[in-house]
């Protein structure tokens, strides 16, 4: 069956969840033009890259079925790798590849730990929530990395140079990913073998699917892109800092969720995810404008993902 | 007791049950017997008040019964007791039998009340194991059942449903529950029997009904109809003209060689050698070992599995937990378990058929959607899946849909060895008619099928040949004109006589 009107609709409910956001700070706004001003626009997407690469790592995790804690860690361990490049004189392509990958082997270990050790995803990240932590602050000797000045730091900034990108390098390099993970996710085997564990694992199984090398390949995938928000991270501190990142899993997942993902598995899209991102990002920034204070914003978010979860089981329920 | 008269009941444009009309008695086991689909989930659910009836009557004691729910049901003395045993594994005996009434003494759970309840309760039962404080998960099945019986009859229940309460049970237990009904019809409880094994119905039945597409077609004492006449009147037809007639008889070429397959604690030792156009039928009773012997062979069960298998005479590594390497062998499978293990029900129905091979579906692994959709169609033509469009969820399909998608996955998969557990469960008859047809086209194009089945008219209707399992060790397979309904019952009881 082609999607019912209905379906269509309700697939579009995260947009028309982050137009409602825009739109209700910009009239509460003093000034909405300043809120929707380009400046304040490349402000927010420059903000949102952090959550905006995880949260498309974790629709991979989330969709077949697992979760992964351990990203704000894997992201500071990331930065601090990054940053011990740069400063250890490697090019900075060598530094940020070296980040990525640090992210990609934890998600590896993180998959082999779930499918040899069998321990559910939900305990084996926790205990690399605490292990990647550590590690980074071992590599960092407890102390932040100061790196030299390269192109790394151009990355995440918010007015880039040359100003005819007109948002940060991140912001594209966001784009071009989500554009390949949604191709990855809808259109290749891969994906579609990621859809199936996320629904029926013991279907996959049976159907010849190797679940066990998958979830390997899914972690570290993911972790690789936790790796390179944890470049941008460093792009934004200028440093590595093994404490920074602390409970950014938890925004990453927020936007996972609230962009229609569904902790059991087998449902999510990367561009639901970005929306959710984009949500959370528009509701801190609008509140900072507010001059609100930051408990405000926290309550806020804490009843979004809430009513979005409410709001897609009541869309569900009634389709089923 | 209760009566039940013009009972209908839609969902959507589907009429779940369209005028059933019985008269249960008390003090008497009045059996519902149907094919899965006939309605008699439907008519159980209605009757303990889950769903309420669009049209019709019913009367319970001479007064009218309408549940508003399920309390309201219990309320008027009719539990229901679930296919699935509904207990919660982490409480104790006495609560679970009292969950929803506990004793209160000032607000408190009143322990000793409790446990001075549940005790009066069972004592009939004559199960000592059965403390009222123990906790259930430690207990084994048939216990579990007998709290169960014990929290419907606790609260004064006048009828008692059982929804095939048989189909989780070992072969000894059986015969307690049987037991344990007996006694509630000595105390004119009157007990509605839902189950699928006719022997079982035989065994325990004072009255028999038989629903047929939402109807009741025939009421009355069991004794009056033979097993012959009741499956006529439960398919509309005769037994006969469900099965293909094979084009072909087995060629000599031996496809697929298991010897001395031993899956840990559930299988011993068994062979079977399956030909070319050969449909080898593997009969025995619920937990003999006949699942466990198909998942061994595919690489799924988890437990140790030790043996020798060779397909085409290509030799596979039988400890190997690699079911995808099995599919790359040309074993193909097919759960009994379709929600479970079976299909992916989200899904679409394009990418659950070709599931088992995207290689000739996908270009570098990017999924060409136009060739899977126009194999997802084939595959639905093929086995006369009624469907809209392969890109629908297969979760919209009805039940015998449902079977074929998760059968067509083998024609995909061109696979040559099919082992097939239980194809035909939860099927209406049409769509049994359709499968049967695939398996014996496959069969007649050379494939090996091994079919385990616990409905015997399927396995004497479609195999060539047939074995039994019996406690783990499985019969040597002889041609089917050497069996006989009877004597397959004998070796899958394990009576010397076979």
């Amino acid at each position: 069956m082609t999607p019912s009107l209905r379906e269509r609709v309700s697939a579009l409910a995260p947009i028309l969840g982050l137009v409602l956001v825009i739109g209700v700070f910009a009239l509460m706004s003093d000034d909405p033009a300043q809120y929707l001003s380009p400046r304040n626009l490349r402000i927010v997407l420059a903000q949102t890259v952090i959550v905006a690469l995880g949260a498309i790592g974790m629709t991979f995790i989330i969709v077949s079925g697992g979760i992964d804690l351990a990203v704000g860690s894997t992201i500071a361990l990331a930065g601090v790798v990054t940053a011990l490049g740069l400063r250890e004189g490697y090019a900075p392509i060598v530094a940020v590849a070296a980040g990525v990958l640090s992210g990609g082997v934890v998600g590896i270990v993180n998959g082999l730990a779930i499918t040899r050790l069998h321990v559910l995803p939900f305990i084996g990240t926790l205990g690399m929530l605490g292990i990647a932590r550590g590690v980074a602050k071992w590599l960092a000797d407890q102390q932040t990395v100061n790196a030299p000045a390269t192109w790394v730091n151009e990355l995440a900034v918010t007015f880039p140079t040359p100003s005819w990108l007109l948002v940060a390098p991140g912001v594209w390099i966001s784009l071009v990913l989500a554009v390949a993970a949604t191709f990855l996710l809808q259109q290749t085997v891969f994906g579609r073998r990621v859809f199936a564990i996320g629904s029926n694992e013991s279907a996959a199984r049976a159907c010849g699917v190797r679940t066990e090398r998958l979830k390997v390949w899914i972690y570290g995938l993911a972790g690789m892109l936790f790796g390179l928000s944890g470049v941008m991270q460093m792009s934004r501190l200028r440093q590595g800092d093994p404490t920074v990142a602390i409970g950014t899993e938890l925004d990453v997942i927020a936007a996972v969720v609230i962009g229609g993902g569904s902790l059991a598995g087998g449902e999510g899209t990367i561009a639901g995810s970005l929306i959710g991102a984009l949500v959370m990002a528009f509701l801190r920034n609008g509140s900072q404008q507010m001059g609100w204070p930051n408990y405000v914003q926290e309550i806020i978010i804490g009843v979004i993902i809430v009513l979005a979860v409410a709001a897609d089981r009541a869309r569900r329920a009634r389709s089923a | 007791m209760l009566t039940l008269t013009d009972i209908s009941k839609h969902f959507g444009a589907t009429r779940a049950l369209d005028g059933v009309t019985l008269a249960i008695r008390p003090g008497r086991v009045h059996a519902l017997v149907g094919e899965n689909g006939a309605g008699k989930s439907t008519l159980m659910h209605v009757l303990a008040g889950g769903l309420s009836a669009d049209a019709g009557q019913m009367t319970i004691g001479g007064e009218p019964y309408r549940p508003a729910g399920p309390l309201a049901a219990r309320e008027a003395g009719i539990a229901l007791i679930h296919q699935e045993l509904s207990l919660c594994e982490h409480l104790t005996v006495a609560e679970n039998i009292l969950l929803g009434r506990e004793p209160r003494t000032g607000g408190r759970y009143d322990r000793a009340a409790a446990h001075a309840e549940a005790a009066r309760v069972l004592a009939p039962f004559h199960h000592p194991e059965l403390h009222p404080g123990r906790v259930v998960a430690g207990l084994p099945i048939a216990a579990r059942q007998v709290v169960e019986i014990g929290r419907a009859v606790s609260a004064d229940a006048r009828v008692v449903l059982m929804d095939e309460p048989t189909s989780s049970l070992p072969r000894e237990d059986v015969e307690r529950l049987f037991g344990q009904i007996r006694r509630l019809r000595a105390a004119g409880v009157a007990v509605v029997y839902i189950s699928h094994f006719l022997e079982e119905v035989r065994a325990i039945a004072d009255d028999l009904s038989v629903l047929r597409d939402g109807r009741t077609v025939w009421t009355g004492p069991a004794e009056m109809l033979t097993d012959a006449q009741v499956i006529g009147h439960m398919v509309g037809r005769d037994v006969a003209e469900l099965f293909p007639t094979r084009q072909s008889r087995p060629t000599a070429t031996i496809r697929l060689d298991a010897g001395n397959i031993s899956v840990e604690g559930r299988v011993r030792q068994a062979s079977l050698q399956v030909r070319a156009g050969e449909v080898l039928g593997i009969a025995g009773l619920v937990g003999a070992g006949r699942t466990e012997l198909l998942r061994g062979l595919m690489g799924l069960d988890q437990r140790l599995v030790q043996g020798r298998l060779s397909v085409d005479g290509h030799d596979i590594a039988v400890g190997r937990k690699a079911p995808w390497a099995r599919l790359a062998a040309g074993l193909g499978y097919l759960s009994e378990d379709r929600k479970g293990e079976g299909l992916t029900l989200p899904m679409s129905l394009a990418d659950n058929l070709t599931c088992t091979g995207y290689q000739s579906v996908s270009r570098r692994g990017v999924i060409d959607n136009g060739a899977q959709r126009a194999r997802g169609q084939q595959l639905l033509d093929r086995l006369k899946v009624r469907a809209q469009t392969p890109l629908q969820a297969v979760r919209t399909l009805s039940g015998g849909n449902q079977q074929k998608v998760a059968l067509g996955r083998l024609l995909h998969q061109e696979a040559k060895v099919w082992l097939l557990d239980e194809p035909t469960r939860g099927v209406d008859v049409g769509s049994k008619v359709h499968l049967y047809e695939a398996i014996a086209a496959s069969a007649d194009a050379g494939c090996a099928v091994v079919i385990v089945s616990s409905y015997l008219p399927e396995l004497f209707g479609l195999c060539d040949s047939l074995a039994v399992m019996s406690r783990g060790q499985l019969t040597a397979s002889r041609p089917l004109a050497e069996w006989t309904p009877e004597s397959v019952m004998a070796a899958a009881i394990g009576s010397p006589a076979s």
